[in-house]
């Protein structure tokens, strides 16, 4: 296995590059999302800087359909932690929405913009002048967290940014509904109300197959409630992996869609996890 | 007032930046509302133990589904019998759709799909533009019957098939029919829930999907029920209902629920009131709101529409999960003060508050019937308007009404006549305008941190542009009283 402390090793294997095409890759893999997965790192080898990882279903796993297991994905980073009824607005401002997400140029300029439009009684910006990505891979929030628009822009922005999961006490039904169809940030909702007990900068651990959020910093942990109905939908990979299991749409575009986008998927995660130890 | 008795203590707070709390905190044995909670014995439908009734929204669904009998809850794939998208998320949605099913795939059916540029038209941002483009392009390859294009922007009137505002050209285009599924690229779908039908908002990989298949998989909602009796006061619309409901049960309290208006008073409410109505069902989470269809409703679709359609009406033995009653005679005009929807106020307690600006337009309150109350009220007071008031059309159907249609009791005056002699702003391109702010270049759009009351949808930091503008949501009466004084104004104050 190529070393992950040298980034660019891997990326070498992403070079068969595909038209570009919708960031929304993580949809369209045949397998499920998570339930064969081996992290790339344990959170046991925790350094002073916290790294992101996500949930890497490998290519050679791909090619067959794995019975949904329990996950052994895990989300390890620094949160950013948000209030009540963050709509749409303040997470992608509707003048970024000329910005189409399914252009790769565009969907990375849409992750520069996340959460721009909250007001200035956040002290700390979710994303610096200048950069396209987030320091902070989880979010925390109250309740509603989406409201408003249906705007997909908002969950894209989001994962764009490097976010890869959110916790909220409560989602809006249709940014709920966005997530997981496009598989941009895994929408959890906590059985709390952990926005009034984590800090912005706190290093979280959110642990799938337990239901855990633990916050490593106040040393504290949460139960999060069951992904429920919308979880068969993202255990087979999105809405249109759903489809095509179940058959509403037909099966045999599952091996041309794998064919074509494994390579796109790669140079997605690659391009997402920040890495720093081999497995 | 007999009426403050009514009223929940929390609108006597005085004017003041609405700070987020959790809603459980909320619940307080204080409130004394309008609104009773449910006092008749329907059972829940959410226990299972109603077999055979069902609400009109289920009913919907079950025939979509081609399933005879469904509960909330359950996850069924639906037929869609007319798909929208707009401007800003059509080429989202061509993206996903090309990518799932091929470049040369062909949509599920031409004739179902209508694509109408509205959101960001009259701007010179060449992203804005090149979306146009973009929508023009896949409507041409695959012969979309209804594409409402604009080419020149210079001059609106120069496009015979642009209409406007997506949701209220759906409407006068005979694309909403009771009992039918429709679903688009924008919350406020929901609006088309006035005709009878299940309308709500998706996102581009579902609309993606729709496009490709014509079916989307979805979860049956639970619905609330909320009975309005009473005649309607001539100083109230549907907007105060509305921001008088969403205050009620918050911004949250309909989340994944239809919403189901009934009543003596909604019998009354024309085709444009209704759609006002369903329209902010979003802005209390609601998965979509719903007005059984009627003889107005029957009145309204003769000339609009050839498609045969069946209507549905919810059994008697129907399961809510909740009802309010509401007497419309004690409610009073209402705004939603910053920054959330369900930030509820009296308006005649807000008279202090000073606005910069006044906005009447969108889909929510810029309708042939929302300029024409407003005009009713202008014209009642004779005065000029003391800040700028700005007038955006929802489409080129309202905007020659307001040059054509004569206003009740004004002796053959047009909407546009009294405009301008009240001073307001003269009618801009009918779009969606700066209801969301949008690009810089937009007409209308708070560039500075300004005050402004207007009849759009919602009012969050920065909704119309900039973080820290202050909006206040109102009906067209409230907002041309509010225009004639440059404050925050009860229309009684010139009503009567």
């Amino acid at each position: 296995m190529a070393s992950l402390t040298n980034p660019t090793t891997l990326s070498t294997l992403t070079h068969h590059h595909h038209q570009p095409s919708s960031i929304s890759t993580f949809t369209l893999f045949n397998s499920p999302k998570h339930p064969s997965f081996t992290p790339l790192i344990t959170h046991s080898t925790i350094t002073t800087n916290p790294t992101v990882f996500r949930r890497t279903p490998t290519i050679t796993s791909a090619t067959t359909n794995p019975s949904p297991s329990t996950s052994t994905a895990s989300f390890h980073g620094t949160c950013y932690v948000v209030r009540d009824n963050i709509d749409t607005d303040q997470i992608i401002p509707a003048e970024y929405l000329t910005l189409v997400p399914s252009k790769p140029d565009e969907y990375k300029k849409l992750g520069s913009y996340a959460l721009i439009g909250l007001p200035s009684s956040y002290e700390q910006r979710f994303v610096e002048p200048g950069e396209n990505n987030s320091k902070y891979s989880i979010i925390i929030a109250g309740d509603n967290f989406g409201c408003g628009s249906s705007r997909e822009h908002a969950p894209v922005a989001l994962g764009a940014a490097g976010v890869a999961a959110v916790v909220a006490e409560s989602y809006a039904r249709i940014f709920f509904r966005n997530s997981v169809a496009t598989g941009e940030v895994y929408p959890l909702e906590s059985e709390v109300r952990v926005c009034d007990e984590c800090r912005t900068g706190d290093v979280v651990t959110i642990e799938l197959e337990g239901s855990l959020l633990v916050n490593h910093t106040t040393g504290k942990q949460y139960r999060l409630k069951p992904i429920g109905d919308a979880g068969p939908v993202i255990e087979a990979g999105g809405i249109f992996a759903y489809a095509r299991k179940t058959g509403m749409i037909p099966g045999s575009l599952q091996v041309l869609v794998f064919c074509s986008f494994s390579a796109v998927l790669w140079t997605r995660i690659i391009s997402k996890l920040h890495i720093q130890a081999c497995r | 007032m007999a009426t403050s008795s009514f009223i929940s203590t929390r609108l006597s707070s005085g004017p003041s930046i609405h700070t987020p709390i959790s809603k459980k905190n909320k619940l307080s044995t204080k409130i004394m509302a309008v609104m009773t909670p449910q006092t008749s014995d329907r059972k829940p439908s959410t226990t299972g133990s109603v077999k055979t009734g069902m609400t009109m929204t289920e009913k919907i669904f079950a025939r979509a589904s081609e399933r005879t009998q469904l509960s909330p809850g359950e996850n069924v794939w639906v037929n869609v019998d007319v798909f929208m998208t707009h401007d800003i998320c059509g080429p989202g949605v061509i993206g996903v759709f090309k990518r799932e099913f091929g470049d040369d795939a062909k949509v599920w059916d031409r004739e179902k799909v209508v694509i109408i540029p509205d959101h960001y038209i009259f701007t010179s941002d060449e992203r804005a533009n090149r979306n146009v483009d973009i929508i023009r392009d896949f409507s041409n390859e695959q012969n979309i019957k209804y594409f409402y294009d604009i080419t020149d922007r210079g001059d609106f009137k120069a496009n015979p098939d642009y209409k406007g505002v997506c949701h209220i050209a759906l409407a006068q285009e005979g694309h909403c029919r009771p009992g039918e599924i429709l679903v688009g690229t924008d919350s406020h779908t929901c609006t088309a829930g006035a005709f009878g039908q299940f309308a709500t908002g998706i996102g581009n990989t579902d609309a993606g999907f729709v496009l490709g298949t014509g079916k989307i998989l979805l979860k049956v909602p639970p619905t609330l029920r909320f009975v309005l009796d009473g005649e309607m006061p001539d100083y109230l619309l549907a907007k105060d209902l509305i921001l008088h409901i969403i205050g009620e049960i918050s911004v949250s309290g309909a989340t994944y629920k239809a919403m189901e208006f009934v009543g003596t008073t909604i019998e009354t409410l024309s085709m444009e009131e209704r759609m006002t109505l369903c329209n902010m069902v979003i802005e209390a989470g609601g998965k979509n709101g719903i007005v059984p269809a009627d003889a107005t409703t029957f009145k309204y679709l003769e000339d609009k529409t050839s498609v045969s359609y069946e209507p549905v009406y919810s059994d008697a033995q129907a399961g809510y999960v909740a009802e309010y009653r509401i007497d419309v005679t004690k409610l009073e005009p209402l705004v939603a003060k910053p920054h959330s929807p369900d930030n509820r106020g009296l308006a005649r307690e807000c008279k202090d508050i000073k606005l910069d600006r006044v906005y009447i337009g969108s889909c929510t309150g810029g309708k042939t019937e929302d300029f024409l109350a407003a005009a009713k009220l202008l014209l009642a007071s004779g005065d000029k308007v003391k800040v700028p008031t700005y007038i955006v059309p929802a489409t080129q159907k309202v905007w020659m009404d307001l040059y054509t249609l004569p206003v009740p009791g004004s002796g053959g005056k047009t909407c546009w006549q009294i405009f301008e002699q009240a001073g307001c702003n003269s009618p801009n391109s009918p779009s969606c305008g700066a209801c969301m702010g949008g690009p810089l270049d937009t007409y209308a759009r708070m560039n500075e941190p300004q005050v402004c009351l207007s009849t759009t949808n919602r009012n969050f930091p920065g909704r119309m542009g900039h973080k820290e503008g202050q909006i206040y949501l109102a009906s067209p009466y409230t907002a041309a009283a509010s225009a004639l004084t440059g404050f925050v104004t009860d229309p009684r104050d010139f009503l009567h």
